[in-house]
């Protein structure tokens, strides 16, 4: 065995301290998953982290928008790697049609209903959560559930301007507030792991990773990724997920995880951002900035 | 569109490994305004690492907004930035040469952000200093070369930015080379180079133009590239910080995994171990992983897990080590050089945490020898706090013992941060053990017993009417060796040998005194507890018995002195966690029950704690 750690491997033992860090100092924890290919590699990360057991609830955010595969896929793992699976949804938004383009809001004010508010309000336990129940594989409405001051999130720095600033562990306030300006230093191996009552923190294990390492990582360790980021014959794929009526392709001919890969290590991409096909950025004239001030991940 | 041919894929992807490219993350600092994000959008932009159309995009911008472009707006991606014009935070970038990968870390110059270019610097393996050929050295390119050194970054290139403003002038290069070098070197660091460059211009960034033809170096790009990827210290003395303890018990897995990312050398299956600071050993059973072949080694930088041939008690926050490598150190005085960023001073009693490699403990400023203006390298003595910003080496005392190592020898293990008030406020490194030992607990006592209220009844008079001397008996082993039957049937035996005894059961403690404990500190809350409860039940006279499971020799002390000035006897039942030395007697794990208590009753008789017991 040689003695030194490709980059892969030091992603990978950082990200897998990350997440023991996390869940060594926070009782409340969850994570967040979107069913995307960077947190469902965070989701792989936490079985290494863990020696094959997930002991973190994952979170979805369901906006009823989402690409019904993506639902399929979730329930089919969620069962296979016996996940506390909860599912978070603005019900009301829904029932009034405060949505976008079927209701009367914009793709920022779709977005902050369906996404922001039914995270805030998931994550609080003030809104019903769906819990998948392992002996009947249905999910269960659970009222009055915990409150979660721990969120681990999938985010990479090189995605897109606002996210290169956060830290691994990103202290947020009671109002969800990210004071970008006035947060603690980190060094070395050492974050801020203990927080003042009433706030909560964010934790970006992926922070350090790009497109390329995700899909590299997904490549090595085999991680089953869903299939609407592959080509299926009509030379287009998705390169970044979200609501369907939000979401674009890209044209590519990419049909595996090395196709992929080959195809971003052409440079062909090089100068497309990795969320162009997400229409609600564009609208938002500073990037997600905010979006992400308002707690969108 | 570029359609890639299936030859073409196949040749592209190959093993991972053979594919990617090396990484490295590099700090741009320096004072502020003097043109650290310029430098970093010009590479990005000349080195064409900008997304497509991002040019553009900034320069529309500014031209609706009547601002000149400048290279800087392209990474101030944030609104609050582009309204100040400074960069707060360290914003990262990406970017590739023909030789690497690079991560730019973009620190601010601010000194209100110090803490931000501290965070951006600590992960940084080579650094960029600024410094502005117009306006020459100021005060935070002193203070960003002081906290460089004290990171721990050696690698290190001088950029002599805007000689547009200074008509190229070989002279003024010259004279901030000549004066930075001087600085340097008082703080033991080498400049790899000084390179004159333009950041607005594009000089000496990735392109050379014909400004500046006396300077025959490298450009910042190719200094960069020049740059040694640090090897991992795999050479070094095995330093495993215990991160956490893993029993998944609920899933069926039986596994007890102790996990830490690997500091500094390596460990194999069958590797003779020891914990520090609880001093306690064992073998190495296995490595364990998910999704990997079967490992019989791990080394520095892997986040591993092993489990251990004997299931001792350890805690989160201990360094493991091999028995046959040099050993951390252990204290509860560390002599230590510190930079304080909170926004409230340190100051003396007050309670701070100390997190240094995996542990987390309670910790008091003893002593402040001197403090450091690091921008001018001056020294103040007699100070009686530390004000943000300022570098002291002081003198820190923590609540129980911690492992560590001197930052000459093992860099890794001898750093660490402080907290307060739930953020972090300060880091350093460790100097030296501080040698004039005072200990906490022993404070404590004799704070306790001066102030002890006592009525006419003495602990004497009770002991002479039950004719006996009173003393707390630890029985100490591995769980579920059958420490708590033979406790209690010694306490039988003494009851009916008309002795005044009492058992007490750590399941009775929990229900009861302990029932408010919970997460990491409960250990050492359970011990102090069971220190001061045992020494309200000695004052009475009494014969304790408790059982602990893998008395720790700390731990042992810490019990030792609370229960004074009654007296402690520890058994230890088939133990190794404690040298042979600090027990009173010790057992076999294969005494019987009866066998065991009677050792132990007659041990008291021995030595006189029952004068006229008899079986």
């Amino acid at each position: 065995m040689t003695q030194t750690m490709t980059q892969l491997d030091a992603l990978e033992a950082q990200s897998v301290y990350i997440l023991r860090e996390a869940y060594r100092s926070f009782k409340d924890l969850v994570m967040l998953w979107s069913i995307g290919k960077d947190s469902t590699v965070l989701l792989w990360l936490a079985r290494k982290a863990f020696f094959g057991h997930v002991p973190i609830p994952l979170m979805h955010i369901d906006t009823n928008f989402k690409i019904p595969a993506m639902i399929e896929y979730r329930d089919r793992f969620a069962k296979e790697w016996k996940l506390n699976m909860i599912v978070g949804q603005n019900v009301e938004a829904l029932k009034n049609k405060q949505t976008f383009p079927d209701g009367g809001l914009d793709r920022i004010g779709c977005c902050k209903k369906l996404k922001s508010e039914a995270l805030k309000h998931t994550l609080s336990g003030e809104w019903p959560r769906r819990v998948l129940n392992h002996q009947t594989c249905e999910y269960d409405i659970q009222e009055n559930g915990q409150a979660f001051t721990g969120v681990i999130v999938g985010a990479r720095a090189d995605e897109e301007g606002s996210r290169s600033k956060e830290r691994y562990f990103s202290p947020r306030d009671r109002q969800n507030d990210w004071d970008i300006a006035e947060q603690p230093p980190e060094m070395w191996n050492q974050f801020n792991t203990d927080f003042a009552p009433g706030t909560h923190i964010r934790i970006h294990p992926l922070l350090d990773w790009t497109e390329l390492n995700i899909w590299q990582y997904i490549e090595r360790e085999n991680i089953p990724i869903i299939d609407l980021y592959f080509d299926k014959g009509d030379g287009k794929r998705y390169r970044s997920l979200g609501c369907a009526p939000c979401t674009g392709q890209v044209d590519s001919t990419a049909k595996n995880v090395s196709e992929i890969i080959a195809e971003l290590e052409s440079g062909r991409f090089a100068n497309i951002a990795e969320r162009s096909g997400r229409q609600q950025d564009a609208e938002d004239g500073g990037g997600l900035e905010t979006l992400r001030r308002d707690g969108y991940m | 569109m570029v359609q890639l041919k299936e030859k073409e894929i196949k040749e592209k992807s190959g093993t991972v490994s053979q594919r990617e490219l090396q990484k490295m993350n590099i700090v741009i600092i320096g004072h502020v305004d003097h043109g650290k994000s310029t430098l970093v959008g010009r590479l990005l932009a000349d080195t064409h690492s900008l997304p497509e159309g991002k040019l553009e995009e900034v320069k529309a911008r500014c031209a609706k907004n009547a601002r000149p472009f400048e290279y800087a707006f392209l990474l101030d991606a944030l609104k609050d930035e582009q309204a100040q014009g400074i960069t707060i935070d360290s914003a990262r970038c990406f970017f590739r040469s023909d030789k690497r990968e690079y991560i730019l870390i973009d620190a601010p110059g601010h000194i209100e952000f110090l803490k931000n270019m501290v965070s951006g610097a600590a992960r940084a393996e080579a650094a960029v200093l600024l410094i502005d050929a117009h306006e020459g050295i100021q005060e935070n390119s002193r203070r960003h070369g002081y906290l460089l050194s004290m990171l721990g970054i050696r690698q290190i290139v001088v950029a002599v930015n805007k000689m547009d403003l200074v008509d190229y002038s070989q002279d003024v290069f010259n004279k901030v080379q000549q004066e930075y070098t001087e600085f340097l070197s008082q703080i033991q660091i080498r400049a790899e180079h000084f390179i004159p460059v333009s950041a607005r211009n594009g000089d000496l960034i990735a392109d050379r133009q014909k400004n500046m033809d006396w300077y025959e170096g490298p450009t910042i790009l190719q200094a960069l590239d020049e740059f040694q990827k640090e090897a991992a210290p795999v050479d070094q003395p095995l330093r495993l910080p215990v991160q956490d303890i893993y029993k998944f018990t609920s899933q069926n897995d039986d596994r007890r995994i102790v996990a830490g990312q690997i500091e500094t050398g390596q460990v194999h299956v069958g590797d003779e171990v020891i914990f520090y600071p609880s001093k306690k050993r064992s073998k190495v059973a296995s490595i364990e992983a998910f999704n990997t072949p079967v490992q019989t080694e791990s080394f520095a930088g892997q986040s591993v897990g092993v489990t251990l041939a004997e299931q001792i008690y350890i805690q989160p926050g201990e360094i493991m080590f091999r028995a046959d490598e040099p050993a951390p150190k252990t204290s509860t005085q560390l002599k230590i050089n510190l930079f304080w960023l909170g926004k409230e001073p340190m100051i003396f009693n007050k309670r701070y945490l100390l997190k240094l490699g995996t542990s987390r403990v309670p910790v008091w400023l003893r002593k402040i020898n001197t403090v450091l203006d690091a921008s001018e390298l001056s020294t103040e003595l007699n100070r009686r706090h530390i004000e943000r910003h300022d570098v002291a080496e002081c003198v820190l005392e923590t609540l129980k013992p911690v492992a560590f190592d001197l930052t000459t020898e093992i860099a890794q293990t001898g750093r660490f941060v402080l907290i307060d008030n739930y953020q972090i406020a300060g880091g350093g490194v460790v100097l030296d053990m501080a040698t004039d030992q005072i200990d906490l607990t022993a404070e404590h006592v004799q704070q306790r017993e001066r102030n002890w209220r006592r009525s006419r009844i003495t602990s004497h008079l009770r002991q002479s009417r039950i004719d006996q001397q009173s003393t707390l008996v630890i029985i100490s082993g591995p769980a579920g060796i059958g420490k708590s039957e033979i406790a209690q049937l010694l306490e039988e035996k003494l009851f009916d040998a008309g002795k005044q005894v009492y058992y007490l059961g750590l399941q009775n403690s929990l229900l009861g005194i302990d029932s408010d404990l919970s997460n990491e500190n409960l250990r050492d809350e359970y011990i102090r507890r069971l220190g001061e409860t045992s020494h309200l039940f000695t004052d009475a006279g009494l014969i304790l018995i408790a059982t602990v499971s893998d008395l720790a020799e700390y731990e042992l002390n810490v019990l030792k002195t609370l229960n004074q000035p009654s007296d402690t006897l520890v058994v230890g039942l088939g133990s190794k966690t404690l040298s042979a030395g600090l027990l009173d007697l010790e057992l076999s794990s294969a005494a019987s029950t009866e066998k065991a208590a009677t050792r132990v009753a007659d041990m008291l008789t021995e030595r006189r704690y029952l004068p006229e017991y008899y079986l």
